[in-house]
């Protein structure tokens, strides 16, 4: 008898299901959350130093890559998660905007950063006082620059929202009506 | 060249040209700085531009300053002229009123301050008349108002969660 050596990887646990010899019956929404929350494409949207520790936080000592995120995608119709990550001015709201509604269903906002989150030390005529008046977040890092490890318990609270998330979010009507809040569709 | 030289050789022929223009000269921090009447700066710039001893072709910058409390003579737009050739620099500065705030675009003379007068409409409201494409260069523009003019607030004045206990207002 060999003695395997137990792996040091941890793969993404199986959802609560019944299990018997030779089958595993879950549920179907279960199954697609646990899929996408582990393999989501981040948009990055950065405009200034949030930007700069993103780039550490996919390099290899943080390595997002290990949550199922290393595919970064540059257009917003691949992309599942936009990553808002720096100030926004107000001359660049509508291209943000524009991004976001680009996006395919089903997508999520992250804001990562004080300005992107409130506008931070940029209490301005020129800047955008938080991203949450053109588009709806999701999840709000706070800090300025944030640690990559706390841009990673981001990325861990959105893959919450996305897997216990239903199917078809966008036919509930709290999801209709927070898009008609920011005038979309 | 001396600065001191080099402000009573460009006030002479200031002096000579335009009698009626020139003002007044002074050295500010050692840089020969001279104000001159707003109508007539397009042909000060523009002499300045073809003078065969100091030919000021370059414009280094181009700014507009707003003195709230110097009643009648609110604005200043102040240009830098750098002549390459000898590596001298002078300043000009033109006062005028907030109540006309028409100023000739020395856009015919320099290709280069088409995009400084720009910014100078946008953030002051500043009219270069006979620039040709004077609209707001880096302010958004839905924009109402020239945002650096002292009569407006910096701040944004749409945020709620503001103490100003804490923020000291």
């Amino acid at each position: 008898m060999s003695t395997k050596e137990k792996s040091k990887v941890e793969t993404a646990d199986a959802p609560p299901g019944i299990e018997g010899p030779g089958f595993f019956a879950t549920r179907i929404d279960k199954v697609v959350g646990m899929a996408r929350a582990n393999s989501l494409w981040p948009l990055p949207f950065a405009t200034s130093c949030c930007g700069i520790e993103f780039m550490a936080t996919m390099a290899s000592t943080y390595d997002l890559g290990r949550f199922g995120a290393e595919r970064l995608s540059f257009s917003p119709r691949q992309a599942d998660l936009l990553m808002v990550m720096g100030t926004i001015s107000k001359k660049m709201a509508p291209v943000l905007r524009q991004v976001y509604e680009q996006m395919a269903e089903p997508k999520w906002v992250l804001s990562m950063g004080a300005c992107a989150s409130s506008g931070g030390i940029f209490d301005t005529y020129s800047v955008l006082q938080g991203i949450d008046r053109v588009i709806p977040v999701d999840v709000y890092i706070p800090g300025c620059p944030p640690r990559p490890e706390q841009v990673l318990d981001g990325i861990l609270q959105i893959q919450k929202l996305v897997e216990s998330e239903s199917i078809r979010r966008r036919d509930t009507p709290e999801y209709k009506a927070l898009l008609n809040k920011y005038g979309m569709e | 060249m001396e600065t001191q030289a080099l402000l009573t050789a460009v006030e002479q022929k200031l002096k000579a040209q335009f009698p009626e223009g020139y003002v007044s000269s002074e050295l500010i921090a050692d840089y020969p700085t001279f104000i001159v009447k707003r109508d007539s700066i397009l042909d000060v710039v523009k002499f300045l531009y073809n003078d065969v001893d100091t030919s000021f072709q370059y414009l280094t910058t181009l700014a507009t300053i707003h003195y709230p409390d110097h009643t009648g003579q609110e604005f200043a737009v102040m240009y830098q002229l750098h002549d390459l050739r000898k590596n001298l620099r002078i300043r000009i500065k033109i006062f005028f009123s907030s109540s006309d705030t028409h100023v000739p675009s020395i856009t015919s003379v320099f290709s280069a301050a088409n995009w400084m007068e720009r910014q100078e409409f946008d953030f002051f409201g500043i009219i270069f008349t006979g620039h040709p494409n004077l609209k707001r260069i880096l302010n958004m523009d839905e924009m109402t108002y020239h945002p650096m003019r002292k009569e407006y607030a910096l701040e944004d004045g749409t945020r709620e969660d503001k103490d100003d206990k804490m923020f000291g207002r």
